[in-house]
């Protein structure tokens, strides 16, 4: 809501700068938007009065004008508006003044003729043309004849009245009229304006009831008035008031729609004007009918559904109740006839209605939050006054009302010790009665409390909580002390759920990785790549984007379309991992989806960059392998971990993956992305794993890590072998393991070799065992026929060649 | 030459020697020499026994001297020698210490997690529980429980991701008041929460909006919780968050969640307070929401609004880190540039 602080001024004292207002309401009732003051920026723009004018002898449209602009003599302004003519009291742009958008005005020839200065249009001086008269549109503006030659014109086109723009919120309703900022602001500066009821002077001679009736659904109006007034001269509308509409926002049409708009600024009543003469016999309002149709004020063609509210004649629709207005009974330049209407539409099919047919107009918005009914009379009256008085004519006597509502006024019971419980203040009864003084409500002692009133205009206001924050705002946020929550004391911990993943991020970034945050939604075919489990796609009902329509299935991914921007930005070293949800649904049916916290991780190219001393190899199979191990390992979890081979992940690489069991339960695997999907998401030979964060959380933990240290030494023994390629690791080290003796503490693959040297078919493997012996010194002789022993269970196990 | 002469002498040369000796293999010689059993002081002391019994301890005491003597003289010679060899070994190693060190790879808390985790913590330190819950939500919990029932104007469809009629992707972490007011036990004592997770809105994603987002959502619940602790609670998050020299203003405003409903700015980060174009020349910029929980919420989650009481405020970590940094694009945040999240690599605070 645009706010005039002139038009304020009328109600109160006001003295301070509008910025200082303006902070003051933002402190103490709604945001404020901006303050603005349209004379901002301009410079030597004064009143000219076109004394003579002749045609450019070099053009067709272009006039010379000798223009008075004060001075000794006058200017000659070459003009080419179609609606210049001698006589008019025009805007100029005197030489070297400053006009809209910071354009400086220079003495300059046009075809040959001086030209010192200019005449403008509004548009030109910073005016949007939305809210440029139509008369005014294609031309220069024209002022009234009273206004002085030679002064500035800021005064004469409102442009130095500061315009505060509140952002309403949806509860303060009432702050989207002047007349109830005043009453806030009273109630902020401890004043008492003087709001003056409307007088008619009704013509007795015309009986509204014989010249309109109307019946209306009080489910969809519940208030429903029409006024009448006959024999109006309709025109443009004197200056004040064009000035008070287009500082609020809002085109001046003529006087018969601005007084409605003027009306509507002031009560925050949204007022419809009908042409009586075009309307079929009598009105009605009515839900729409299915397949209706109404051309709205803006030349749209609405289809209307049942949920509309439509004002009706007998013969069709003439106006979409609440919003806008129809094209049919538009108040024209002919009009003569006029019937006023002042209602109370319902907010939710007002809402909806706006919303299906986008037209968020000022009378939508002000239904959709509230109407004060103690308001609806006042303004049609005052409404029914002004057109009087602008457009002449004879206000038919009384009010057609098809419907009326009047609530009785609530009245809440507050004590100031529940305030005070509240609020943390120590405000006496007194002190708390004043406040709602200032507020304009009514209170009366009642025991210990107060009973209060809550007059109309503060719809907003039901139960005591409503009451304490009136008395917050009003004493000021500023003024509440500063104290912590005391009482029954609480222990402030994580649960271990918590500490695990707080402790699985650290350890992650201790290995290298840095934590990614991304999309949950993601593509239909990306939300099921890397499944882990079977499960249906949880969609959207309507989403925003293509690339947003789908919950994730998976964490890889997201962390794949990461390594895509980053390749993308030529950084071709990517070390991430994430923890998030992924989504899983057993059924299609199923609307609500499972929720599973996962992390995964992937890396590309080089973990650290290259340098002088630092000769990089990029990472591979088994760098990723390394840093999931350690993870699993770091979270203590009971049981071995063992890599299986798995080539049924169809986006990873068929020869290069693993799933990861701990203990038995698979938890996830590891691999490289399949290289038809690295290319798909345009990244480099990437490796990833995924798992299942939830199973890593559950799955039982080691309590007790620790063994002690052997205080005897150690004895260490190599051994180097041929095997068959198709041997694995796995395979030796179960053998190791299995036939090793009490003492073999330890088994470290030192080399792994193929090629030269080595027969085709066949690898050499290098093994260092430690053995130990606890309890007292090893010797030489035990450990050499435990090592005897494994060497003849590879060769008669595994077929290894002992060298 | 007496005997006693011939030691001096000895001793004389012996340590002119030991001094001039260049390094250790030569001090080494001359030692062994000087102490062995062939070298001079052995031999001089055959002429011992032609002396008195009253000279032979004499002379045999000087002697032992001059053994220690030499002793001496050899330690410190080698001493020196040592020190020598090591400073030109030393200078030896010198390298140019400007060179760069091995790089190491270190991963990063994301940004917001930082946030988040700063947040968490100072809750945590005032006896706060973190809860969590889910991203698919029931519309009862994210919405009519919030005191917004299906009417209302405040949840507009087009800002919430639906899945069904009644489940959709959560707008706010509000709920979890809800679902922690259900839960909870006031026998056992007050409800302190906070609750961090990742809500979603049907935005068109934009400098200054994202569909994904963070929500760290604060609850506290007891028989006497004032708007006054609302107030010290978030003064001492935004100090502890940004710095002491921050301050806050409450300003009314409306949720349909609580009442009173207050916006909370925080002094300017750009001018700290003296008015910039940032906070469009007010010296102040709103980081988030809060009030006292309305007792509709209280008492739809069966809570007796008449004698519990309390606040709530919803905290937005991907707004406080574009403010605490100067991020001026929130989707920075959801890209993962590597460039971009291993910059904030700064710990401990």
């Amino acid at each position: 809501m645009k706010v005039s602080y002139n038009w304020l001024k009328q109600y109160l004292k006001l003295d301070m700068p509008a910025k200082d207002l303006a902070e003051k309401i933002e402190r103490t009732a709604v945001e404020v938007d901006s303050v603005t003051l349209g004379e901002t920026g301009l410079k030597k723009l004064v009143v000219g009065h076109i004394l003579t004018m002749s045609n450019h002898p070099e053009s067709d449209h272009l006039h010379i004008c000798s223009v008075d602009v004060g001075e000794d003599t006058p200017l000659q302004i070459v003009c080419g508006a179609p609606n210049v003519a001698a006589g008019q009291k025009v805007i100029v742009a005197l030489p070297n003044s400053r006009i809209g958008g910071n354009v400086k005005i220079k003495r300059s020839k046009m075809r040959g003729v001086e030209s010192e200065g200019m005449i403008c249009a509004l548009d030109e001086i910073g005016f949007s043309k939305d809210v440029v008269p139509k008369e005014w549109a294609d031309g220069i503006y024209v002022f009234d004849d009273n206004v002085p030659v030679g002064e500035p014109v800021y005064h004469y086109l409102g442009m130095d009245d500061p315009i505060i723009d509140l952002d309403v919120t949806p509860n303060r309703g009432d702050m989207l009229s002047i007349i109830g900022t005043v009453h806030e602001l009273a109630a902020i500066y401890d004043q008492h304006p003087e709001i003056k009821q409307p007088v008619v002077n009704e013509d007795d001679s015309i009986d509204a009831a014989n010249e309109i009736s109307a019946t209306a659904d009080e489910q969809l109006a519940k208030t429903y008035k029409l006024r009448v007034i006959k024999d109006v001269k309709v025109a443009p509308s004197p200056s004040w008031l064009q000035i008070t509409l287009w500082n609020a926002g809002i085109r001046p049409i003529n006087n018969v729609v601005d007084v409605t708009n003027y009306i509507l600024l002031k009560y925050g009543q949204p007022l419809h004007s009908f042409d009586q003469d075009k309307i079929n016999g009598n009105i009605v309002v009515r839900n729409a009918h299915q397949g209706e149709k109404l051309t709205t004020l803006d030349e749209d063609e609405q289809e209307l559904s049942p949920e509309d509210i439509v004002i009706a004649d007998d013969a069709q629709p003439i106006a979409l109740a609440g919003v806008m207005g129809g094209l049919n009974t538009q108040i024209s330049d002919q009009t003569q006839n006029v019937v006023i209407e002042s209602a109370i539409f319902d907010s939710f099919h007002i809402r909806k209605t706006a919303q299906r047919h986008v037209l968020h107009s000022e009378a939508a918005q002000r239904f959709e939050r509230g109407i004060n009914p103690d308001g609806v009379e006042d303004a049609i009256n005052e409404a029914a006054a002004l057109i009087h008085q602008l457009a002449g004519g004879k206000v038919a006597k009384g009010i057609v009302t098809a419907s009326d509502y009047h609530p009785a006024l609530p009245v809440i019971a507050i004590t100031a010790d529940r305030a005070n419980h509240v609020l943390g203040t120590t405000l006496t009864i007194d002190e708390i009665q004043s406040i709602f003084d200032r507020l304009g409500f009514t209170s009366v002692k009642q025991g210990e409390g107060l009973a209060v009133t809550i007059p109309a205009r503060r719809w907003d206001i039901h139960i005591d909580a409503d009451l304490f924050e009136e008395i917050a705002r009003i004493y000021g946020y500023d003024n509440l002390p500063a104290t912590l929550p005391t009482g029954r004391q609480t222990i402030g911990v994580l649960t271990a759920t918590q500490r695990l993943e707080r402790a699985s991020r650290q350890i992650l970034e201790g290995i290298g990785l840095t934590q990614a945050i991304s999309y949950s939604l993601t593509t239909a075919e990306k939300a099921r790549m890397f499944l882990m489990r079977a499960s249906e796609e949880t969609k959207l009902l309507w989403p925003m984007t293509q690339d947003h329509t789908t919950l994730r299935m998976n964490l890889l991914s997201g962390l794949l379309d990461d390594v895509a921007y980053n390749h993308a930005h030529k950084v071709d070293d990517v070390a991430l991992y994430e923890i998030g949800r992924v989504f899983y649904k057993d059924s299609a049916d199923q609307i609500r989806p499972e929720e599973v916290e996962h992390v995964a991780g992937v890396i590309t190219g080089n973990l650290t960059d290259p340098s002088w001393n630092n000769h990089v190899k990029p990472v591979d199979f088994f760098v990723m392998k390394g840093m999931v191990h350690q993870f699993i390992v770091n979270l203590g979890i009971k049981g071995d971990i063992e890599y299986v081979a798995a080539d049924h992940y169809p986006e990873m690489h068929p020869g290069r993956t693993a799933d990861i069991l701990i203990h038995g339960h698979q938890v996830g695997f590891i691999g490289q992305i399949h290289p038809r999907i690295a290319k798909q998401f345009k990244v480099k030979e990437t490796y990833a794993f995924e798992l299942n964060m939830q199973a890593l959380i559950d799955l039982p933990k080691n309590d007790d890590q620790y063994q002690p240290i052997a205080k005897y030494p150690s004895i260490k023994r190599d051994i180097s072998m041929i095997v068959d390629s198709n041997v694995t690791n796995d395979q030796v080290v179960a053998v190791m393991q299995k036939r090793g003796g009490a003492y073999l503490h330890g088994i470290r693959l030192f080399d792994v070799y193929e090629g030269k040297n080595v027969p085709d078919g066949k690898k050499s493997m290098a093994y260092s065992l430690t053995y130990v012996n606890p309890r007292e010194t090893l010797k030489d002789e035990v450990v050499n026929t435990a090592f005897e022993k494994i060497k003849k269970r590879l060769t008669a196990d595994l077929n290894a060649e002992i060298r | 030459m007496s005997l006693r002469d011939q030691l001096s002498e000895i001793k004389e040369n012996g340590l002119a020697n030991i001094s001039q000796a260049a390094d250790l293999k030569t001090l080494n010689e001359i030692r062994v020499h000087l102490l062995g059993k062939k070298g001079p002081i052995t031999a001089a002391l055959r002429g011992i026994k032609e002396l008195t019994p009253e000279e032979r301890p004499q002379v045999g005491s000087y002697a032992n001297k001059i053994r220690d003597a030499i002793t001496t003289a050899v330690a410190a010679q080698r001493d020196r020698l040592e020190a020598r060899q090591l400073n030109a070994q030393l200078a030896a190693e010198k390298i140019d210490v400007t060179l760069p060190g091995k790089p190491v790879a270190q991963g990063q808390p994301h940004v917001i997690q930082q946030i988040i985790d700063q947040i968490v913590d100072l809750f945590l330190g005032m006896g706060y529980e973190v809860l969590t819950g889910p991203e698919v939500e029931e519309d009862k919990y994210n919405f009519e429980m919030m005191n917004l029932p299906k009417n209302h104007p405040a949840r507009d469809m087009q800002d919430t991701f639906y899945l069904s009629k009644e489940i959709l992707m959560r707008t706010q972490t509000s709920p979890m008041q809800a679902r922690a007011l259900e839960k909870h036990d006031f026998s056992k004592g007050p409800l302190k929460m906070i609750s961090p997770g990742i809500v979603y809105r049907r935005d068109t994603d934009d400098p200054t909006h994202s569909h994904q987002f963070h929500q760290v959502e604060g609850l506290v619940i007891d028989e006497h919780i004032t708007m006054a602790d609302l107030k010290g609670t978030l003064i001492t998050m935004a100090q502890n968050i940004f710095g002491d020299k921050f301050d806050i203003r409450l300003r009314p405003s409306y949720f349909p969640f609580t009442e009173p409903s207050v916006e909370v700015d925080v002094t300017c980060f750009n001018c700290m307070g003296k008015g910039c174009d940032v906070c469009k020349h007010t010296g102040w910029i709103e980081v988030l929401g809060a009030g006292m929980v309305h007792p509709n919420v209280l008492k739809m989650a069966g809570v007796d609004a008449s004698i519990y009481g309390g606040f709530a405020f919803g905290v937005g970590p991907d707004r406080f880190a574009m403010l605490k940094y100067g991020v001026d694009d929130i989707r920075d945040f959801y890209l993962n540039d590597v460039r971009f999240l291993n910059q904030f690599s700064k710990r401990g605070n």
